[in-house]
């Protein structure tokens, strides 16, 4: 065989190696790694419970945030329109945290109870994440929330 | 005298001759050099002058706008406020979509110019055949512009009042890091036109190849700065002590940064040997095609990212037009007329066998391309799943993170064999010899590390191992070429030199933070203290504060290290007068092998307050580590053997000798044409 068709054989062959190798630790690692979104009332469905860690998106029930006096641990109630579900964290709530407003927060459930590990807010107050946007399909509109595509509308 | 309320009527006709001299600075240079007519040709470089005249005219307009206040301006007036500080009214030039889009194409008319002045002894073809296909992406960014973003419409009646620019980006790290990051992503614009130029022609040669090597370099420098910079800006802002996410718009730009970087050293390769030239070229387009993905993902919307900001469906739509025509078009046309698929040995370069340092490039290349298509996937899949109907998901920063220290430790691992093994043909045993007791070093700093770590001990070993392998086979190989008498050490080996310190100064940072990192999250009510490590913070007070466009509730933390007064440090929460935002500002003292930091909270009632208390060791050397890889990059690109190139005329098939040092046992070289 001569040089240039020695090193291409070499070449295709660890191309293929490095291929398999990456194909299979990628699936693996997606496997173990992905989090699927569900509103409250998918939840109370029970869609997500063969799922131990997920995360939940909707908007946080208006009056419903409640911390003990000089405690880290918050509750609140996540509502997609249709269901709330009672959720609870303890830390420092984002700086964009609001009642009414947009959260996904990913956890798992406890007792009736989603207890969140970490709460995630949007940067932009009129924003709202497409998934949960998609997710609450027509639930939104019963809590006059502006998706990006409203607000594309307006403008 | 112009009257200046008509200053944004006149932006928005600068902004259309614009595209109408982008549209002939495509058409003619690229119609003559395919038909050999110069007075098409010459065409391109006067183009390319008056297009960077009008876009920079245009930036300058929406920057007097901004300056002024013109709240007519539908952009201005939802961007900027009257109570906006100087120094913010300019970047908030940038801080939303139009903006940052009209600020992509005058860094794209910038280098375009650049180009255009600095190619003055390449061919007329190749420069023509350049400057078109820039000419074309010109052409794209500046109708998606003129069409879906544009930053002159006005807003009649005026506002009275401005919305405000996102606090997030009221901060100095943000008015560089977008400018750099774009320098950067629109850099790989040269090295992707030279492609094309060179599919175009049916040629890729050796020269033109060394007249874009320093763009690249320099085009990766300014995307290392800009992503670092984003980095360090998280860490400080965002109130996490994290820096760095894994967040979608972050993997945008660590893409290209990894092609870019795999760029960099296959151009080098096809440059001094023949080799890898198909390779290099796909790279080059794979490079830029990354960059337009990065900035489609975020301009788009279509992923949840905490960098998003509510956008326009129509938009997404376009840019994924526009990329798919790029991308598209270069791939068909790199189908159809890449070199090397006939196998000619004139396109396929020196041969090499497998102990040599083709192939650790390739390996480094293979290595590199892995980890991005590792993250393209990861990044991806919530969209590709979603489209699928297989249910709303997110990828979790595990995945990116295992796999990315899967991929990275073989390239750690081979990193110092890189430039001592010679090019061609090595006996593996005398590279092996040379650093064997380097490796018995960084194994045994690595040993005792383990050791000695109160916690996170394969974190820290692992760093330390990794760090003082490269830094001690980096020396090995400056040694090596200042004891051989009658070497030369060239601006590209100590830009080489820097950016592989920089990657052994980031190892440091980044995996010792990771393993030592302490954090506290607590109620703490004035006069409390929280005690972590060998420092305790007390919480002395919380006072209201007036800003120049905020409210702030300023903490006094006083911290105590071994029961001696270190510093008090001022964590701000700030509450923004316009749309009520809030704000976290940490406080930091920071410091080379460590840094304090505290974030302030809500309040909890009762006169306490969350406090998070960070000890971050060795974090800055993560942000340093990242300016010695700029800096080596900029460093290379001012080598002189690339400026020297364009003198000479018979430079075509010349190669550099197959080793450094030490010629004497290799073949003859094989001269091609």
């Amino acid at each position: 065989m001569n040089p240039v068709r020695q090193r291409r054989l070499w070449l295709v062959l660890a191309v293929v190696v490095a291929a398999a190798i990456a194909t299979t630790l990628v699936a693996m690692a997606l496997q173990r790694n992905v989090a699927y979104l569900y509103t409250p009332s998918e939840v109370l469905r029970g869609e997500a419970g063969e799922r131990a860690r997920f995360r939940l998106g909707g908007m946080v029930e208006g009056g419903s945030f409640r911390r003990a006096e000089g405690s880290m641990q918050a509750h609140f109630r996540v509502d997609d329109g249709d269901a709330t579900l009672p959720v609870v964290y303890t830390g420092i709530l984002p700086d964009l945290f609001r009642e009414k407003q947009a959260v996904i927060a990913t956890g798992r459930m406890q007792g009736g109870v989603f207890v969140a590990e970490q709460v995630l807010a949007k940067h932009d107050e009129t924003y709202m994440p497409k998934e949960v946007a998609d997710k609450m399909g027509v639930a939104h509109k019963k809590h006059d929330v502006q998706t990006p595509a409203d607000k594309a509308g307006t403008q | 005298m112009l009257p200046v309320h008509i200053l944004p009527e006149l932006g928005q006709v600068t902004l259309i001759l614009a595209l109408l001299v982008a549209v002939s600075q495509a058409a003619m240079p690229l119609a003559g050099a395919q038909r050999g007519r110069d007075s098409w040709m010459a065409i391109a470089r006067p183009a390319a002058y008056l297009q960077l005249v009008l876009v920079a005219l245009a930036f300058a307009i929406l920057t007097h706008a901004f300056v002024v206040q013109d709240f007519s301006l539908r952009y201005v007036a939802t961007n900027s406020n009257s109570l906006l500080p100087m120094q913010y009214r300019f970047s908030a030039v940038w801080g939303a979509h139009e903006g940052s889009l009209l600020l992509w194409a005058l860094i794209l008319a910038t280098w375009t110019g650049l180009v255009a002045r600095f190619s003055q002894r390449l061919p007329a073809a190749v420069i023509s055949r350049v400057l078109g296909v820039m000419g074309l992406v010109s052409v794209g960014f500046l109708s998606f512009l003129i069409f879906t973003s544009n930053p002159f419409a006005r807003l009649l009646p005026a506002a009275a009042e401005g919305r405000d620019v996102n606090p997030l980006l009221q901060d100095p790290g943000l008015i560089i890091h977008p400018p750099m990051l774009y320098i950067g992503y629109v850099g790989f614009v040269v090295p992707f036109a030279f492609a094309i130029a060179a599919l175009l022609d049916g040629r890729v040669d050796a020269r033109w190849l060394r007249w874009t090597r320093p763009w690249t370099n320099i085009a990766w420098g300014f995307l290392t700065l800009g992503i670092a910079l984003g980095s360090w800006w998280a860490y400080y802002e965002l109130g996490w002590g994290g820096w760095w996410f894994w967040d979608p718009v972050e993997n945008a730009s660590f893409m290209p940064w990894l092609a870019g970087a795999a760029l960099l050293h296959s151009q080098a390769v096809t440059e001094k040997r023949g080799s890898f030239r198909a390779w290099t070229l796909l790279l080059a387009i794979a490079t830029f095609s990354l960059s337009l993905l990065g900035t489609f993902l975020v301009r788009s919307g279509v992923l949840t990212s905490v960098h998003a900001f509510a956008s326009d469906p129509a938009r997404g739509l376009f840019i994924l037009i526009f990329l798919g025509l790029v991308i598209g078009g270069s791939l068909l046309l790199y189908a159809l007329r890449a070199p090397g698929t006939d196998g000619d040995a004139a396109s396929a370069g020196t041969p090499f066998v497998a102990a040599s340092r083709e192939t650790l490039l390739l390996a480094n290349n293979l290595l590199l391309v892995a980890a991005c298509g590792m993250v393209l996937l990861g990044t991806l899949y919530p969209l590709l799943a979603d489209a699928l109907g297989l249910g709303k998901i997110s990828v979790g920063p595990p995945y990116f993170a295992l796999l990315f220290v899967l991929l990275m430790a073989p390239l750690v691992l081979l990193l110092p064999f890189g430039p001592l093994t010679r090019w061609q043909r090595e006996q593996i045993s005398r590279p092996l010899a040379m650093l064997l007791p380097w490796a018995g070093l960084a194994l045994g700093i690595g040993i005792a590390a383990f050791f000695l770590a109160p916690y996170g001990r394969w974190k820290v070993a692992a760093g330390l191992v990794g760090a003082a392998w490269i830094v001690a086979g980096t020396l090995r190989f400056v040694w090596t070429r200042f004891s051989a008498s009658g070497n030369r050490f060239t601006a590209e080996m100590l830009g080489m030199t820097l950016a592989h310190t920089g990657v052994a100064v980031f190892l440091v940072g980044a995996l010792l933070v990771e393993g030592l990192a302490q954090q506290r999250e607590l109620a703490l009510r004035p006069g409390q203290a929280v005690e972590l490590g060998r420092y305790v913070f007390r919480l002395e007070g919380v006072e209201r504060l007036q800003g120049p466009n905020y409210i702030a509730d300023r903490g006094s933390v006083r911290v105590l290290r071994d029961d001696a007064p270190l510093t008090t440090l001022h964590p701000e929460r700030r509450s923004y007068a316009s749309g009520g935002q809030v704000m976290t500002e940490a406080g930091i003292a920071p410091g080379i092998n460590r840094d304090l930091y505290v974030a302030l909270g809500e309040p909890l009632g009762g006169g306490a307050w969350a406090v998070r208390v960070h000890i971050k060791p060795f974090v800055r050397w993560i942000w340093a580590g990242a300016l010695l890889m700029a800096l080596g990059g900029f460093v290379t690109a001012g080598d002189r053997r690339f400026r020297t190139a364009r003198n000479r005329v018979a430079a075509d098939s010349e190669l550099e000798p197959a080793s450094g040092f030490n010629v004497d046992d290799l073949q003859p070289e094989v001269v091609r044409r």
